[in-house]
């Protein structure tokens, strides 16, 4: 592994002793040893444990129901049903859906938004819709109470695929609309229609990306206990935005925001599943609320795979225009997303996929067209990308096809339409998801895509598939390249504290569900304080420490809550050598902080070699009021608050050779290289886990995990037996390299990372599979490219002539 | 995802244990290792009212090779065990291969052979593995003991012929003719994952250089171990050592054409027969070069 070294800090401070350093992670000795605490590990006294009763039916009228047996079972205590929960306002993801002026303006989309009732009420509309909540002395007795819970359900018409959602004579979801369409908008730059009609080539294409599932290591939990002893409800939760669950629950159940305190546990990761609010993360602590016990409830495997949110599913077809040389002239697009049975992020994903469409390319003249349609199968948000891999998936398949029909090497396709480095600002005509002209602050995309060429070696590849393979064998080449807005506003908050023994509290309203922020962002409140990152404890998503958050999503993070960390540190630097110059007599300009200590600048300066200088230490400084009559220094704090002016865009270049069994279908990825660019990395070897962890859940997504339907909307990938994950035996070692052009956009100058790697890996290993089997002729269209599915498109592609003809020498 | 309430008991001997099973009120289920049947209590797939837990009973965690050559495991025997066994992978290596296939070290610390093999998954390797290895069965029931041949105890999917009152105490394996090869090989989608489609061949190599006898049995490929006489005829044909090829393609052809695999998401039939195909030649190979 090689790794650029990091460029000069343009933060302007005058320590950088910790941002850029490969500190080990401080969490993993707790969390590796059992140690941590998961919103089920709490065990407070009297816990009654949840459970659900979930719907069997994709779309059926309930027309009874019936607990009283369930209520008579010995342990259990309370049974809800839709009846109880119709007063409460139903689930809406306010944040999500509310659509920007700006956006609204330019383009006036069709947004539904569907609230939907916690507990399910005249109907259910997908399989693992919650229709009851049982409280019990145990799990086991509240899922014996779920079977003798009678429901009679009147099944109705089923509706699963999108395009079917589409005609008029289909069923509807929602009998209150006249159709099923939940989304629509379009958007033009330039003049497509001239662009399309005088291009030399144009190539126009279907692609199909399947749906799939976050499927973090911990399912969801969430514990609940009202009153206690500060008489408010507090709720821990493994969730990634802790603030809004606050105020969505103190929403739901009347509550002041204030008598409700959320607090993130040890989350055993998020992905995006954990970023939005279902009605399970309300109906938990209603029903601490209701019972006046503390409640429990953990989402088993099953729940999570058909009760939670589902991700990826689109359709695009998409249209590429170009001319004789490959420079491209237009660019048209149907995207179809399929929402299933609400609307739970409304223009989140499917404006993602759509603004993220052009990624680093050069395209003048556009026009894409989105429409989302409800389905009676689970709903579908953000996964890890969140629209991105479609739409990279759709467009870097859709280059490869121009490339093919053109006669051109993908990669020098690709080179001859990347935005130039000094095109920076790049505005690419479209608006932003904040209702913004969309800009790219900075990036060079032609170096990630050659610094990726140059370690594959495309002629080697050429010749080695001229040459031709071990019988039955056929090698293939691909390369895709992506770029992703991060740092997703609107704002979010860090308090700093000295402590009394000096070491930092660091308080962020963004939760860590494995990302390691205890240890970078001590690593940035570390050089702006000036102490080491060892003394900085990091506390985030307590609503209490901050009282304004967002979250952990949108690879946002280290850009918002680092910049607010780094802000905070600096004003309590100042803080505190204002306090120490009150204690020294020396001026506050005069002196700096190294290592926790208060020096002053001279002595500092000296360095090794003179007598050890006279400092303060930190600790020093945090002093009883009784003791400092004026008070100063009796709370070392600040808050500091960060709100970005923009996307700022990370971006990357993903190769990878494959080895096709073309007489079983089998895939093996011979190498796979990464080449990413976040800006300024705080921590390279946090960064490299984040992209090889990307990586792996998008090879997933490439090859193994489908989440499938039956026509009949039963889901039929519902245990970890029939939905593949890769494990540690499917995941190749990757080759990383990364660049660093910082972020024009933040103090810090770094970029948002956590979403990257997991864009580009469906289209990367498409491309290289459709470029082993050129031969053949086949196209591919759709994922995940498991064996029996690469066989299927080996026989029906138009070039099998039986196994005893040699494949054609490829051309390209 | 918590089982429907259930008694346990962990009973010494086999007689208790029968005594146990002979229960006319409630359900009972014997629990071995738990690899299969935990996970379908959980998703109260099965709800039995007794579990007999059997591996506390000494007399069923034995392994040994008795006085007329033949191998004996006991149904409290881990595949573990018997995959690191030396008399085990001396005589009868296609069973540590086969149980090589099987998940990961921590299914099979846990796993029992016979469990698997009165589980009866088709797609399982041990049952496939028993009926190329003329496994035969020692049950012991209210009225006795009796012994069953593979081929007459595995009915159908999840299905044998033990009685509900029945207990596998062990399976016996018979010392294999020499020069004799074995292969067992498998597609899955993922590493440890259950057969796609798996074949055991075995293949005794005679004097005169060809095939004396030949065994070939597919799992994944229907409702139970599928033994594939037209394959092993063909086989049979190649009457020297340079007809080989001819007999191996023959084989894998009549695989082709006479499996009527199932379909579902990890595989369509298309597919299966085609890698059938594939995976019996191959198979054939190596186990000719173990012949030697």
């Amino acid at each position: 592994m090689t790794t650029q070294q990091a460029a000069p800090a343009s933060a302007g401070t005058e320590q950088e002793a910790w941002i850029g350093r490969r500190l080990p992670r401080v969490e993993d000795d707790r969390l590796l040893r059992g140690n941590g605490r998961y919103a089920d590990d709490l065990g407070l006294p009297g816990t009654l444990e949840l459970a659900f009763l979930r719907s069997p039916h994709a779309h059926a009228r309930i027309t009874s129901l019936g607990t009283e047996a369930a209520a008579r079972l010995p342990g259990v205590h309370a049974i809800w049903t839709g009846e109880d929960t119709a007063a409460l306002p139903p689930l809406l993801n306010r944040a999500e859906l509310a659509v920007p002026a700006g956006l609204q303006e330019a383009l006036d989309p069709l947004v539904r938004a569907l609230p939907m009732p916690l507990l399910a009420g005249e109907k259910v509309t997908f399989v693992g819709q919650p229709v009851a909540l049982v409280a019990a002395d145990s799990r086991y007795l509240a899922e014996d109470a779920l079977e003798l819970i009678d429901v009679e359900y009147e099944p109705l018409d089923v509706v699963v695929d999108p395009e079917a959602a589409l005609r008029p004579d289909s069923p509807r979801v929602e009998e209150s609309w006249d159709d099923n369409v939940a989304l629509a908008l379009d958007t033009t730059v330039g003049d497509p229609q001239a662009a399309f009609a005088e291009a030399a080539c144009v190539v126009e294409e279907e692609f199909r990306a399947h749906r799939y599932v976050a499927s973090p290591i911990e399912p969801r939990g969430i514990t609940a206990a009202p009153g206690g002893y500060d008489g408010r409800l507090t709720v821990w939760s493994s969730h990634q935005t802790p603030h809004r669950v606050r105020d969505t629950v103190a929403g739901t159940l009347g509550l002041d925001p204030e008598q409700v305190r959320v607090i993130a546990t040890d989350v055993g990761g998020g992905f995006g599943q954990k970023g939005v609010l279902y009605v399970e993360d309300l109906l938990v602590p209603f029903a601490a609320h209701r019972s006046g016990r503390p409640v429990s409830w953990r989402e088993d495997r099953n729940e999570n795979l058909t009760g939670t949110a589902h991700a990826r599913e689109q359709t695009h077809r998409i249209s590429l225009a170009a001319d004789a040389e490959g420079r491209l002239l237009g660019l048209r697009d149907e995207i179809l997303v399929n929402f299933g049975a609400t609307t739970i992020t409304g223009l989140v994903v499917p404006y993602n996929s759509l603004c993220h469409l052009l990624g680093p390319y050069r395209v003048p003249h556009v026009h894409i067209d989105v429409k989302a349609v409800l389905t009676n199968t689970t709903y579908t948000a953000p996964y890890r990308g969140a629209g991105r891999p479609e739409a990279v998936f759709a467009m870097e398949r859709a280059m490869d096809r121009l490339a093919a029909k053109l006669g051109i090497e993908p990669a020098e396709l690709r080179a001859r339409n990347l935005i130039p480095p000094e095109a920076m600002p790049y505005r690419t005509g479209l608006v932003d998801r904040a209702g913004n002209p969309q800009e790219y602050d900075s990036g060079d995309f032609p170096e990630l895509l050659r610094r990726a060429v140059d370690r594959i070696d495309v002629p080697a590849v050429r010749e080695r598939q001229r040459a031709g393979e071990r019988e039955g064998h056929r090698v293939g080449v691909g390369f895709a390249v992506y770029l992703e807005a991060t740092g997703l506003g609107p704002f979010e908050s860090a308090r700093v504290q000295l402590r009394r023994n000096g070491r930092v509290g660091l308080y962020l309203g963004t939760p860590s569900q494995g990302q390691g922020h205890r240890t970078s962002m001590a690593q940035i409140a570390a050089d702006a304080l000036g102490v080491p990152p060892s003394v900085v404890d990091v506390v985030g998503g307590d609503t209490d420490a901050v009282p304004f958050g967002v979250g952990t999503i949108a690879s946002r993070a280290l850009v918002t809550a680092g910049n607010a960390t780094h802000r905070a540190g600096r004003l309590l630097r100042e803080k505190i050598l204002n306090s120490a110059s009150a204690r020294l007599g020396t001026p506050a300009d005069e002196l700096t902080v190294v290592d926790g200590v208060v020096l002053p600048l001279k002595s500092a300066d000296e360095g090794a070699g003179s007598e050890a200088p006279e400092g303060l230490p930190l600790a020093a400084l945090v002093n009883s009021p009784m003791t400092v009559p004026d008070g100063l220094g009796a709370d070392l704090s600040e808050t500091a608050h960060f709100r970005p002016p923009g996307f700022t865009f990370a971006a990357g270049a993903h190769a990878v050779v494959v080895d096709v069994d073309t007489r079983t279908g089998e895939v093996e990825i011979e190498r796979y290289v990464v080449v990413h660019d976040a800006g300024r990395i705080v921590n390279p070897m946090i960064a490299e886990a984040q992209v090889t962890g990307g990586v792996a859940q998008g090879i997933g997504g490439a090859l193994y995990e489908e989440m499938a339907y039956g026509p009949d909307g039963q889901p039929v990938t519902t245990t970890y037996m029939d939905y593949l994950l890769p494990t540690s035996s499917e995941i190749p070692d990757l080759e990383l390299d990364e660049t660093h052009t910082h972020s024009t956009l933040n103090d810090l100058g770094v970029k948002g990372l956590g979403e990257g790697g997991a864009i580009a890996p469906q289209a990367v290993i498409s491309n290289a599979v459709e470029d082993a089997l050129r031969p053949y002729g086949a196209v591919v269209r759709r994922g995940p490219l498991t064996p029996h599915r690469v066989r299927a498109l080996i026989r029906e592609s138009a070039g099998e002539r039986g196994e005893a003809e040699r494949p054609a020498v490829p051309t390209a | 995802m918590k089982p429907a309430p259930f008694d346990y008991v962990a009973p010494g001997t086999l007689p208790e244990a029968l005594r146990f099973l002979a229960d006319e009120e409630r359900e009972v289920k014997v629990l071995a290792g738990g690899q299969s049947l935990v996970p379908m209590l959980n998703m109260r797939l099965a709800r039995p009212e007794l579990l007999v837990d059997i591996t506390r009973i000494p007399e069923l965690r034995t392994l040994d090779v008795e006085g007329d050559g033949a191998l004996r495991i006991g149904a409290g025997v881990r595949q573990a065990a018997v995959a690191v066994d030396p008399a085990v992978s001396a005589g009868w290596p296609l069973l540590t291969e086969a149980i090589g296939h099987i998940g990961h070290p921590q299914i099979r610390n846990r796993g029992t052979v016979c469990g698997s093999l009165v589980h009866h998954d088709p797609a399982a390797e041990l049952p496939t593995a028993a009926l190329a290895l003329d496994a035969r069965f020692d049950l012991s029931g209210p009225a006795g003991t009796r012994t069953v041949d593979a081929d007459d105890f595995f009915l159908s999917t999840f299905l044998t012929a033990l009685e509900a009152d029945e207990i596998v105490t062990s399976v016996r394996f018979a010392a294999q003719p020499h020069r004799t090869g074995w292969s067992f090989e498998e597609l899955a989608r993922r590493r440890g994952d259950f057969a796609a489609i798996g074949v055991a061949v075995l293949l005794t190599r005679a004097e005169a250089g060809g095939v004396d006898r030949a065994r070939v049995v597919f799992c994944a490929a229907g409702s139970r171990p599928l033994r594939l006489p037209e394959a092993e005829d063909a086989l049979l044909a190649a009457e020297g050592p340079e007809r080989l090829d001819d007999a191996f393609a023959a084989a894998g052809a009549a695989a082709r054409a006479r499996l009527d695999p199932p379909s579902d998401v990890h595989a369509d039939a298309e597919w299966r027969r085609e890698a059938a195909e594939i995976l019996l030649v191959r198979a054939c190979n190596r186990a000719w070069e173990r012949t030697r």
